[in-house]
């Protein structure tokens, strides 16, 4: 076995101070291996996303170790550091700059790192994430949904990252074009052999997408299974139940189970 | 395909096409308000005059002539003569020249410093947003014209003292709205893309966020240059600006006053001036609101 | 089938673009009985503003046309606005997407179901009090007392939920539309929202319009669905025979989604068929 591209330590973070901090991640240990496609579930308050930050280095007020690439890492990274990871968000609508164009969105990385062939890259992402060349030059406004998120994904891989981070990426999406890029990310991982971290609050979504996943409740992780265990009904946890039976539909029997718990 | 398919295209081919086609669209909606329009007409002829001053076939603005003095508006002198037998009009075209320096040159100073100040206060925050907030708010409570009078009459009265005193004065509304434009966008995903990105504060301030404040600070901008124009008036009216015989507008009325009740025109030419250039300013201002500010869906 | 409490026919909606006018909602028709009636799309598809217009509530310059809008008799099209709020908030009721915007901030949830007993329904003030604590308990909000003096802002997604729920049903209206009244929430909040609206449709004999992207969801919830692409009405079933439908719009749209332990290598992508849209 390869070592862990990523490993979480007893990770806690908090907001607010005194009688109002917020613990929002409390003692989060994950470890996940090169080129695996690990799934955070919870419902919103859970401290998915708080998990995902910390890790992309958006958020470094935080106790416990995080491990990438086996160095541990902080908020201030180098931009080795930055490129080994990127991350795609939830909402295409606000993730771009509204008056960027494509063409700047995508060379922008590129120039931060200060990378060469800059033209080249920009052309390569836009062709690997399903994008034309006439798109290059749009504006964000004047793109779909799905055309944005593409756009999003491209943005994370002009990098050529090794760790790609999913934050909710398709639940802003319409079913059918979710399943364009469900598909992408999916092409994508085969191709390149992403490491990804995906959170969602969709069961269905994330076992399609990842081997292995943790839920998340209250800043805790109660359990960590495998896809095909989760869809096949084997879990410990009550409040796995919970969700999975929510996930399964409208269902009157759950909601008296639900009614009484609250 | 037509110039205006071209900039109207959805599918720009190339970054230059873009941006054009952006700022068409911005002028097509512009366009469609026909008071800014009028605005915009004023303002440009202010220009087209201030440039074109010293070849438009008018007598000097400083040539003195006592056999003619105080001619009222007529065939010779369309806007009459001041005290002085100067040519009204010529000076009232050349005051333009000293009106659009005033106003160009406090943007120059102004703007950058207020979006400098409102950006880095803004997106840093904590300690440094404290201290730039409380310089702020110190030169906000004074009352403009007053500083600028104690600037000016602490070092020597004249144009530049004008231009200072008004520059000084007049930065701290940019900064607060650089700065409430700055927290909107702080937090945004695209500002974290960024930052994950491994790009500078530096950077993002000024690649991300000063484009999201323009619109607001270019529609103030606008809308300020009435005030501008009216302090700068202010002060030639008191002494203070532009020394005589620069023929700035709110000197000559100044000097017009003596004369206001009977010959009206030579305080009243530069008075219609300043208001004309204020009022089509400010329209300007407010079509430019509608095409541009952010918050319109 | 008794009278239908809503028969709408030939629904135009139409705004005016730089290319001349468009048409979102494309000759609509459907009735509705005391039944719960889905409308599916996805975004774009006309759903929201076939609801709107129902409730008379197409933004302006959008224009609303059609050959019947009736509302038990009435016709909605020919009701003079001033006469609207008769009906509208009364005897029609809207729940939105997200109770945030949907509650004022500076107005206790309290005061706010107040306020739509004593426009509606009667001005007593101690009944208009009664009456809201009893709302509130209706959509099974545990502690009303409480809630009732707490801002918007202090409730969580579900509960504003809930709370704009017992607001809209205060003045006890014939047809609540609910235009994706769960998408912002958590699936177990979803359901307990869903059931809810569930008890009051069988309680009051309401009837229901459910406006959503979630084909699952909607066709677990309701009795009838209605699909609909491009501003028409593509297909309608019922909603247990959903897995028989035959338009390939509804089909693709049933096989995009992952389910769990989906094992197909990649998810069927919807090919839009130019035709559908005719």
């Amino acid at each position: 076995m390869t070592a862990p591209m990523i490993e979480i330590d007893g990770l806690g973070i908090s907001f607010g101070k005194g009688a109002r901090r917020l613990n929002a991640v409390r003692d989060v240990s994950l470890s996940i291996a090169e080129g695996e496609a690990f799934g955070l579930v919870g419902e919103s308050g859970s401290g998915k996303s708080t998990v995902l930050n910390a890790v992309a280095g958006l958020i470094g007020d935080y106790s416990g170790t995080i491990r990438i690439g086996g160095a541990v890492v902080s908020l201030s990274r180098s931009h080795a550091q930055r490129r080994l990871i990127q991350m795609v968000f939830q909402d295409p609508y606000g993730s771009l700059h509204p008056r960027h164009t494509v063409d700047k969105i995508l060379s922008e990385p590129a120039r931060i790192h200060g990378l060469t062939n800059v033209e080249k890259r920009v052309e390569r992402a836009l062709a690997d994430v399903g994008l034309k060349p006439e798109h290059r030059f749009r504006f964000p406004h004047q793109l779909s949904g799905g055309q944005r998120q593409r756009v999003a994904i491209a943005r994370a891989i002009v990098l050529e990252p090794r760790v790609l981070l999913l934050d909710e990426p398709t639940s802003a999406l319409d079913v059918s074009v979710q399943a364009e890029v469900l598909n992408l990310l999916r092409r994508l991982r085969r191709e390149r052999g992403f490491t990804t971290i995906m959170v969602s609050h969709n069961l269905a979504v994330v076992s399609y997408m990842c081997g292995r996943l943790a839920v998340m409740n209250r800043g805790r992780i109660l359990e960590t299974l495998a896809s095909a265990d989760l869809a096949a009904g084997r879990f410990d946890h009550a409040y796995t139940r919970q969700l999975f039976r929510a996930s399964s539909g409208y269902d009157r029997e759950l909601l008296q189970d639900l009614w009484e718990e609250a | 395909m037509t110039a205006r398919d071209w900039l109207l295209t959805d599918t720009p081919g190339s970054r230059r096409q873009a941006s054009f086609g952006h700022w068409y669209r911005n002028w097509l909606a512009f366009r469609g308000n026909p008071l800014a329009m009028v605005g915009f007409a004023i303002v440009l002829a202010l220009i087209l005059i201030a440039v074109l001053a010293p070849v438009l076939p008018l007598q000097s603005p400083t040539l003195q002539s006592l056999s003619t003095r105080l001619q009222p508006p007529g065939a010779g002198h369309w806007f009459g003569t001041d005290e002085l037998g100067r040519d009204i009009l010529s000076r009232v075209a050349w005051g333009a020249r000293i009106t659009l320096t005033i106003v160009i040159m406090v943007v120059v100073i102004v703007v950058p410093i207020g979006l400098l100040i409102g950006t880095i206060s803004g997106y840093i925050g904590g300690a440094v947003d404290v201290v730039l907030m409380r310089v702020t708010d110190i030169f906000l409570a004074f009352p403009r014209l007053i500083l600028a009078l104690a600037f000016v009459a602490a070092i020597k009265p004249g144009l530049e003292s004008a231009i200072i005193a008004i520059a000084l004065t007049s930065w701290p509304p940019y900064a607060r709205i650089a700065r409430a434009e700055t927290i909107t966008v702080r937090n945004a995903d695209f500002v974290k893309a960024a930052r994950l990105q491994g790009a500078s504060p530096f950077r993002i301030i000024w690649h991300y966020v000063v484009p999201l404040c323009t619109a607001s600070v270019i529609v103030r901008m606008t809308l300020d240059m009435a005030g501008i124009i009216l302090t700068a008036a202010g002060l030639g009216f008191l002494g203070l600006g532009a020394q005589p015989p620069t023929p700035e507008w709110g000197a000559m009325i100044s000097t017009g006053r003596d004369y206001l009740l009977d010959q009206w025109w030579v305080a009243t030419i530069p008075g219609i001036a300043i208001f004309v250039v204020s009022l089509g300013f400010n329209l300007l201002g407010d079509g430019l609101r509608d095409v541009l500010d952010p918050k319109r869906s | 089938m008794s009278a239908p409490i809503l028969d709408v026919e030939n629904l135009r909606v139409t705004f005016p673009t730089y290319q001349g006018f468009v048409d979102v909602v494309r000759g609509v028709s459907f009735s509705l009985g005391r039944e719960r009636l889905g409308i599916v799309g996805e975004s774009g598809s006309g759903k929201s503003l076939t609801g709107r217009s129902i409730m008379r509530l197409v933004p302006s310059p959008g224009r609303v046309s059609a050959d019947r809008l009736s509302f038990v008799g009435m016709d909605l099209l020919k009701v003079p606005e001033k006469e609207m709020p008769k009906i509208r908030g009364k005897r029609i009721s809207m729940v939105l997407q997200d109770p945030k915007f949907s509650l004022n901030p500076v107005m206790t949830v309290g005061q706010q179901i107040e306020e739509a007993f004593r426009l509606h329904v009667a001005r007593d003030r101690a009944l208009a009090r009664a009456k809201s604590i009893e709302a509130l308990k209706a959509v099974k909000i545990r502690d009303p007392e409480a809630v009732y003096h707490l801002y918007p802002h202090q409730l969580s997604g579900g509960m504003g939920q809930r709370v704009m729920i017992a607001m809209m049903l205060i003045p006890e209206p014939q047809l609540l539309i609910a235009d994706e009244p769960t998408s912002a929430l958590d699936v177990t909040v979803q359901l307990q929202v869903l059931a809810i609206l569930d008890d009051l449709v069988r309680e009051r004999g309401m009837s229901l319009i459910l406006i959503s992207h979630d084909l699952g969801m909607v066709s677990a919830f309701c009795d009838r669905v209605m699909i609909m692409y491009a501003g028409k009405v593509v297909e309608t079933v019922k909603a247990s025979e959903l897995h028989q439908v035959q338009h390939p719009y509804a089909k693709g749209l049933l096989a995009s989604s992952p389910r769990l332990g989906d094992d197909r290598p990649e998810l069927p992508v919807l090919q839009r068929d130019a035709s559908w849209a005719r």
